[in-house]
């Protein structure tokens, strides 16, 4: 093993617990500099609080972490960003209302003489890191009217306004495409090259594989592996994460469903006024019919149509056979419609509150006789834990407290419990790890057998393929064609996404 | 970085979480010990018995003021709503020649000029989306102008004695309001812990965003809260003017909102929603209560007062600054 002071940060020993949970055992981590170092690990195995840790977001119950050789007392967020500790949050930290270069800018402000803003000169060191990312993005742009991608990389260039000689990136490629990934590898490279090292958290092992130098792998709290990447394959990795060996990642594809099944969703020429443009399909029962787009091709908007969220402007719905109007997700849910919302924290659970009464949430009324049974909805969640295998202390935990795949499947158990016919799954995987993720097509798959019917929404376009016996491809708020099965491959899906093929 | 040994970590965060969960009512106890304890005035039956009659008019309209802030909202209007429901609900009593039809008359009156007075705030959040401080902050200077406007400026006098005999009444020793306070407090505890409509606002106010994805009408939950408040600002004005006799148009209600406000935050709730508890405003509004005796009793400028309240309102979101940056 390197020794520490070969090391611009290394940590001996340390652990973390929050209460009497162990979050972190023992971790003895290595970062040379220069060196791009994959961190990977289900959810909740400690990834967030190991960075959390080396970034003076939490300080650890134990051990001690070493900066440039030197053991680091009491490591504050300030220290951290003194010694060119800067980290990219999963979550964005940006302020809509202001410009690029202003975000960019934001609390540490060039100023002149008399604290007057040096704005041109904000700008112009703005375009040179825009243009050292290769993105094509005004300094002068509102950041409330950029893409997820866009703000990613705002988050990014402001990363490197400061000197940064290690980069930590939580999961910076979620919301990217394949353009845009290759831009910001392409960039790592180059700050490695120049002797940062960086820290690349990810759930998605080929890009590790593809991006890193070293592979950093964390189970249950526990470093169980550090090594350089030539010496390890995906297999490896996904195996030394679950510590199995990882079973097909799919189920067996769903039945097909019968030529006779009768259609439970129609949905004719419907419009919603610059968003969705003459939206015609047919939902079968038990069916999944996949839906595949680029991000803003419109997916989720169609999903919250569904979903009584947005009024169309013309076009019919038909449930079940019955023309019918949702004029909120009230009539939704009653019409026996599920939306599991892509945006988790934002719209799908309440993190503040127990476990219980966010799967209770929709279906409260239940539980009321007239005062809501406390114990009928324990039972309800304790139900849905064993059905869910859902990771808890307990039904009254808060959900901010469980990892991402938890809230996932607290957020599914949700919508289940409202008992929905049709369920519409909104990036259901996103954020979550491998084993959580399995979990979800798992329950997906079982959800199917008993007769309920889906719409799977996915940028991920494996796993459309590995669950969906068709999929509607959308671009520009249309559909821009299905494919069926047996012709679903990623090529096909693209070239309708992109319009290289009507 | 070494570490302190955990074990003291962990009694000073469960000591630190108690404080943090039980922390009005910790303070409420403390603050009645030392009062008994440093003035004998102070403890007697009839000045602890005329504490809780002085808070029960502001600690009704803290109830509301909780609802409304669990949603995630904010009443600013609720004094001056008082003053013009108080006023309206008298002048129309006024113009019943028996007093039993005149007392039925002022209850009817005030309880429904207090929910019409809800429901506007209540319809210019939801329906107008207005912010709720704005929305308020211009009905606030409505209903005080319309008061003005309907006493000239001066005091809606009650003609029928009885109004005063049931505003003044005693059961069991203890005074109309504060039992009315009492029930009102176990019922909005109820409403809150126990019934659907309470757990929703809670939502709303966590996540209104969540709540709307969840099927919750969150414009109905929003403007039953501001109703609610609405109503119990028409029972205090009831209350108040029953004990006096009359409601002063100008000063009726005056700052009512504040301290139902720093009464709701002392016990506990977030200002920004999601969080509070309708006992918790009552040890806050207690507490406030108290303070306010224990002054006079030890002879402090009645100028003062104000800075000691202050002080408190403040003191109490900095014990409680841990558990809201957790969350």
């Amino acid at each position: 093993m390197l020794s520490v002071s070969d090391t611009i940060i290394a940590t001996q020993g340390i652990g973390k617990t929050y209460g009497a949970v162990p979050v972190l055992r023992e971790i003895d981590l290595r970062l040379r500099p220069g060196a791009i170092l994959g961190l990977i690990g289900e959810n909740g195995a400690g990834k967030s609080t190991l960075i959390k840790c080396l970034n003076g977001m939490t300080a650890p119950t134990t051990g001690t972490v070493y900066f440039d050789g030197k053991p680091c007392r009491s490591l504050t967020v300030a220290g951290a960003i003194a010694c060119g500790i800067v980290t990219v949050p999963q979550e964005f930290n940006l302020v809509n209302d202001l410009t690029v270069a202003e975000n960019i800018f934001l609390g540490q402000e060039l100023t002149s003489g008399f604290g007057l803003l040096r704005r041109q000169e904000m700008a112009a060191q703005t375009q040179a890191i825009l243009n050292r990312l290769n993105v094509a993005l005004e300094p002068t742009q509102r950041v409330g009217a950029l893409s997820v991608a866009e703000k990613q990389f705002v988050e990014i260039a402001k990363a490197l306004t400061t000197p940064c000689r290690v980069l930590i990136m939580d999961e910076p490629t979620t919301v990217l495409n394949q353009r845009e990934v290759k831009a910001l590898f392409e960039l790592l490279h180059q700050l490695s090259q120049q002797g940062t090292a960086i820290i690349f958290v990810s759930h998605k092992l080929h890009e590790v594989r593809a991006i890193s130098s070293e592979v950093a792998i964390l189970r249950d709290g526990e470093l169980v592996a550090q090594a350089l990447t030539s010496e390890l394959t995906e297999a490896d990795m996904a195996r030394r994460m679950v510590g199995r060996e990882l079973n097909q990642l799919f189920p067996e594809l769903p039945a097909v469903p019968a030529a006779e099944a009768a259609p439970v969703l129609e949905v004719e020429n419907m419009s919603v006024p610059g968003l969705l443009h003459d939206i015609s399909f047919t939902l079968r029962q038990g069916e999944l019919l996949g839906l595949a787009g680029l991000v803003g091709a419109g997916r989720t908007e169609l999903a919250e149509t569904l979903y009584g969220l947005r009024r169309p402007s013309s076009g019919t719905l038909r449930l079940f056979g019955r023309s019918v109007r949702l004029h909120s997700p009230a009539d939704a849910v009653q019409a026996g419609i599920a939306y599991l919302s892509e945006d988790r924290q934002g719209a799908g659970i309440l993190t503040d509150f127990a476990l219980t009464a966010n799967i209770t949430l929709t279906s409260l009324a239940r539980y009321c006789h007239p005062f809501i049974s406390r114990r009928e909805e324990q039972h309800r969640a304790e139900h849905f834990i064993r059905r869910l295998a859902i990771k808890t202390a307990s039904t009254q935990t808060p959900l901010r407290q469980l990892s991402g795949g938890n809230q996932q499947k607290a957020a599914i158990a949700k919508g289940l419990d409202h008992t929905p016919k049709i369920f519409l799954f909104d990036e259901p995987t996103r954020g979550i790890d491998i084993k959580a993720k399995t979990d979800v097509y798992r329950i997906i798959h079982d959800l199917l057998d008993q007769g309920l019917s889906g719409i799977f929404i996915s940028s991920d376009l494996e796993e459309v393929i590995g669950l969906c016996r068709r999929v509607a491809v959308m671009r520009s708020g249309r559909i821009a064609g299905f494919l069926e099965d047996g012709h679903i491959t990623e090529e096909e899906i693209m070239y309708l996404a992109t319009g290289v093929k009507a | 970085m070494t570490m302190t040994p955990s074990s003291q970590n962990q009694l000073f965060h469960r000591l630190r979480r108690l404080a943090a969960s039980q922390g009005p009512y910790l303070a409420l106890v403390l603050l009645l010990l030392v009062c008994a304890v440093s003035s004998p005035a102070f403890r007697r039956p009839q000045n602890l018995l005329n504490i809780t009659r002085q808070v029960s008019y502001s600690g009704i309209i803290a109830l509301g003021m909780t609802a409304v802030i669990i949603g995630g909202g904010i009443d600013l209007s609720v004094g001056a709503l008082l003053a013009f429901a108080g006023t309206v609900g008298i002048m129309a009593m006024n113009a019943c020649d028996t007093p039993a039809a005149g007392l039925a008359v002022a209850i009817a009156v005030m309880l429904l000029t207090g929910t019409a007075g809800g429901a506007v705030n209540g319809a210019l959040v939801t329906i107008g989306r207005l912010p709720p401080f704005i929305a308020t902050l211009g009905t606030l200077s409505i209903f005080r102008s319309l008061s003005l406007y309907l006493a000239g400026a001066g005091l809606t006098t009650a003609r029928h004695d009885v109004f005063m005999q049931v505003g003044g009444a005693v059961i069991g020793g203890v005074p109309l309001p504060a039992w009315i306070l009492l029930l009102l407090t176990a019922l909005g505890a109820v409403l809150m812990t126990c019934t659907k409509l309470g757990r929703h606002i809670c939502a709303v106010g966590s996540n209104q965003r969540v709540a709307r994805y969840a099927a919750i009408n969150t414009g109905k939950v929003t403007f039953i809260t501001y109703v609610f408040i609405g109503l119990l600002a028409g029972v205090s004005a009831f209350l108040l003017g029953g004990r006096l006799g009359s409601i002063s148009s100008s000063t009726a209600g005056n700052a009512y909102e504040l301290d139902a406000i720093a009464a709701v935050i002392i016990g506990g709730a977030s200002m920004a929603g999601g969080r509070g508890s309708m006992t918790g405003t009552l040890a806050g509004i207690l507490i406030l209560g108290i303070i306010a005796n224990i002054l006079d009793m030890w002879g402090v400028s009645v100028y003062l007062q104000g800075a000691v309240k202050g002080a408190v309102i403040i003191i109490a979101v900095l014990l409680q600054r841990p558990q809201n940056q957790q969350a």
